[in-house]
């Protein structure tokens, strides 16, 4: 009976303890179920919206991935994340181009090889870019790229008088003229139209002389702005000129149904660029090298021209031919459609330098000049 | 022979307390219980205001190389900053907007502090107080981009200004624009200081001061502003303060033409990783806001 008794309670004890083990067990079997379920994450540094469904929703579903953005605002801010995180916190960072070479000098990100990129699809001009390349080393794909030029309000400002960096200086428009809060593109807009080729390359005299137009469009001008200001400013007509932006503002205003433009002036514009690297120690290189194949292939490239954050123009030309039969009418907005004078035509005909940081001056000393001219 | 009756053996005391006098003993344990309520502040402060504070410094000596960030120790931050016009003109104008903010500030919301501590009875006080607050639940960034549909010129300001046949008055990107964000920034909470120290005043004095033949108006500037003078300057040290380091206002309704010297930090560390002359900015601007406290809480609490 006593033997009985304790089979039983062994019995009982098995079963509990059976049963505390599969509790336990439970939990840990469903988090490793889960695991199994849950995509694979990519991280990216990007500038805002190069992450949101509009753009990777299709590369997710595909890879079963998810794309997990950590944005900036501006190349320097990007270096900073860079350089106070390890090794391997970024899969992917988009960069604009005169920062990539500061990511190479700082070893944050890894060689490519060009045979995994589209690189024959891309018009001539982006295959080999500056500021990619080290050498015949590359170390980062060209994404996207657009046009700084003469902003304007349609209802305000004439296309004709657009045309030129001279309408800054037009008194009819004291007082309504902003300038986008980085003294790169503001600079080099005047340096263009101080008739500097080379706009950020500049010798002490032409670099005085730009100072000193400079000085002259201070009282024109109504505000410093940044992102939000710019895009409020346009939006509600307190400004009607703005300097150093281009369709990667007004583009998302107009399609919005506000009255703003953006024109290249016969002086010439700058071209801003983004790029896409893989980042040094990532643990997702394969995937990371898919992404930038997917983001260069004629589909990432058409979702990357019509990205709701910023538009923009891409190097790849068959994304353009799908571009135009798919959405003709952004095509023909944003100026790329073949069988007509686009964007590339005003590249070759010379009017489109690259932004760039300053040549001959310390950074510093632009900086500086900016500070300067904003207090005057 | 007396039976000697027995004597109550000694209370074991704690040592540290037996080792102190009985007549310093509350004195001991008050500064115990002093020690101990103050402990946490000062260590709050030691956390998060000496010790970043020192590291400030120490950064400001540090240099940028290839956009990082090189530990050193040189004065060339501070020589580049202290030199350069722009920074002293910066310097000045967000002192004398600060000191401008503070005074129109204390002004406006005078009389609102002076109905709310002297006129209204206690519900009315409290549906004012509640009033003031109701502000703060919303983010300041919002508030003051709603101010700019109103300042706008085509904003609904100008546009009732317009039915009149006046204007469009520039009121949006101007200092105009600027004061009235400082001011939304920091009115509620001047008023709010400004009532609980006019509160506090006594009700005696003011009536002695009538009964002496003394006007109303006099006896605000005889009695009750004498009285509340420390609450009435700390609500102004609040708003300099807040106005000194406000980088919203000068940027969205100031249109950033007249920069302040928080713009100055961003801008010098937007272009080039500037971290260690954005640290000179800041430790002026500390300095200026400590030595200014200090004065204000001197003047406050001086005696008469």
């Amino acid at each position: 009976m006593a033997q009985r008794s304790n089979s039983a309670a062994s019995r009982r004890r098995f079963l509990q303890q059976g049963a505390s083990l599969g509790a336990l067990a439970f939990p840990m079997l469903a988090t490793s179920s889960l695991a199994n379920t849950r995509p694979t994450e990519l991280t990216m540094l990007a500038w805002q919206g190069h992450a949101e469904k509009d753009v990777v929703e299709e590369f997710e579903a595909l890879n079963k991935v998810r794309i997990r953005p950590k944005y900036y605002v501006g190349g320097d801010n990007m270096l900073a994340l860079i350089s106070q995180s390890p090794p391997g916190t970024y899969d992917v960072i988009l960069s604009d181009a005169e920062y990539v070479q500061q990511l190479v000098a700082g070893q944050w990100v890894e060689k490519l090889d060009a045979k995994d990129y589209p690189f024959d699809d891309f018009f001539p001009e982006f295959q080999k870019f500056p500021g990619h390349w080290q050498g015949s080393d590359l170390y980062s794909v060209f994404l996207r790229f657009g046009f700084l030029g003469v902003a304007y309000n349609t209802q305000a400002v004439s296309e004709k008088e657009a045309r030129s960096y001279k309408v800054y200086f037009d008194p009819k428009y004291k007082g309504r003229v902003g300038h986008f809060d980085w003294h790169l593109p503001n600079i080099g807009q005047v340096s263009l139209l101080a008739g500097n080729r080379q706009p950020f390359d500049l010798d002490a005299a032409r670099w005085a002389e730009v100072q000193q137009r400079m000085a002259g469009l201070r009282p024109s001008i109504g505000g410093f702005f940044d992102y939000g200001g710019t895009f409020s400013s346009l939006r509600n007509g307190q400004m009607v000129l703005m300097a150093g932006i281009g369709d990667w503002i007004t583009g998302v205003l107009e399609k919005n149904g506000a009255p703003v433009r953006s024109v290249i002036p016969e002086e010439g514009g700058l071209q801003w660029t983004e790029s896409l690297s893989i980042g040094r120690g990532s643990r997702r290189r394969e995937l990371a090298r898919s992404f930038i194949q997917y983001m260069s292939s004629p589909a990432g490239q058409v979702r990357s021209a019509r990205m709701a954050a910023y538009p923009a123009m891409v190097p790849n030309r068959k994304a353009w031919e799908l571009l135009a039969r798919t959405d003709p009418a952004e095509a023909r907005r944003s100026n790329m459609l073949l069988n007509e004078r686009n964007a590339i035509d005003d590249i070759r005909a010379g009017r489109i330098t690259p932004r760039a940081q300053p040549v001959r001056q310390d950074l510093q000393d632009w900086v500086d000049v900016w500070s300067r001219y904003k207090n005057a | 022979m007396t039976a000697i009756a027995p004597q109550p053996m000694p209370r074991a005391e704690p040592a540290a307390v037996f080792a102190v006098p009985r007549m310093f003993r509350p004195r001991v344990q008050r500064a115990v219980f002093a020690t101990a309520m103050t402990a946490p502040m000062a260590l709050w402060q030691l956390a998060l205001f000496l010790g970043p504070l020192l590291f400030l410094v120490g950064l400001s000596f540090w240099l940028v190389r290839n956009f990082q960030l090189v530990p050193a120790f040189e004065w060339v931050n501070w020589e580049r900053m202290l030199t350069q016009p722009h920074f002293w003109t910066t310097f000045a104008r967000t002192l004398s907007y600060a000191a401008g903010a503070a005074a129109l500030a204390s002004a406006l919301a005078f009389p609102a502090a002076y109905a709310m501590a002297f006129v209204l009875n206690g519900n009315q006080r409290r549906l004012a107080t509640f009033l003031l607050v109701i502000p703060f639940f919303t983010s300041y960034l919002v508030r003051v981009y709603a101010w700019q549909a109103f300042l706008s010129d085509q904003g609904l300001i100008n546009s009732a200004l317009g039915l009149a046949g006046i204007g469009p008055l520039p009121m949006l990107n101007t200092p105009f624009g600027t004061f009235v964000g400082y001011l939304t920034l920091s009115l509620p909470l001047v008023v709010l200081i400004q009532s609980m120290a006019l509160a506090m005043v006594d009700r005696h004095h003011v009536e002695a001061a009538h009964n002496l033949g003394c006007g109303p108006l006099a006896a605000v500037f005889k009695v009750v502003i004498p009285s509340a003078r420390a609450g009435l300057v700390i609500a102004a040290l609040f708003c300099f303060i807040l106005s000194f380091g406000d980088f919203v206002s000068p940027m969205y309704l100031g249109g950033g033409k007249a920069p302040t010297l928080a713009m100055l930090i961003i801008d010098t560390t937007k272009a080039g990783q500037q971290w260690p002359r954005a640290a000179v900015v800041s430790i002026a601007m500390i300095a200026t806001l400590m030595t200014v406290a200090f004065a204000a809480v001197a003047y406050a609490y001086r005696r008469r």
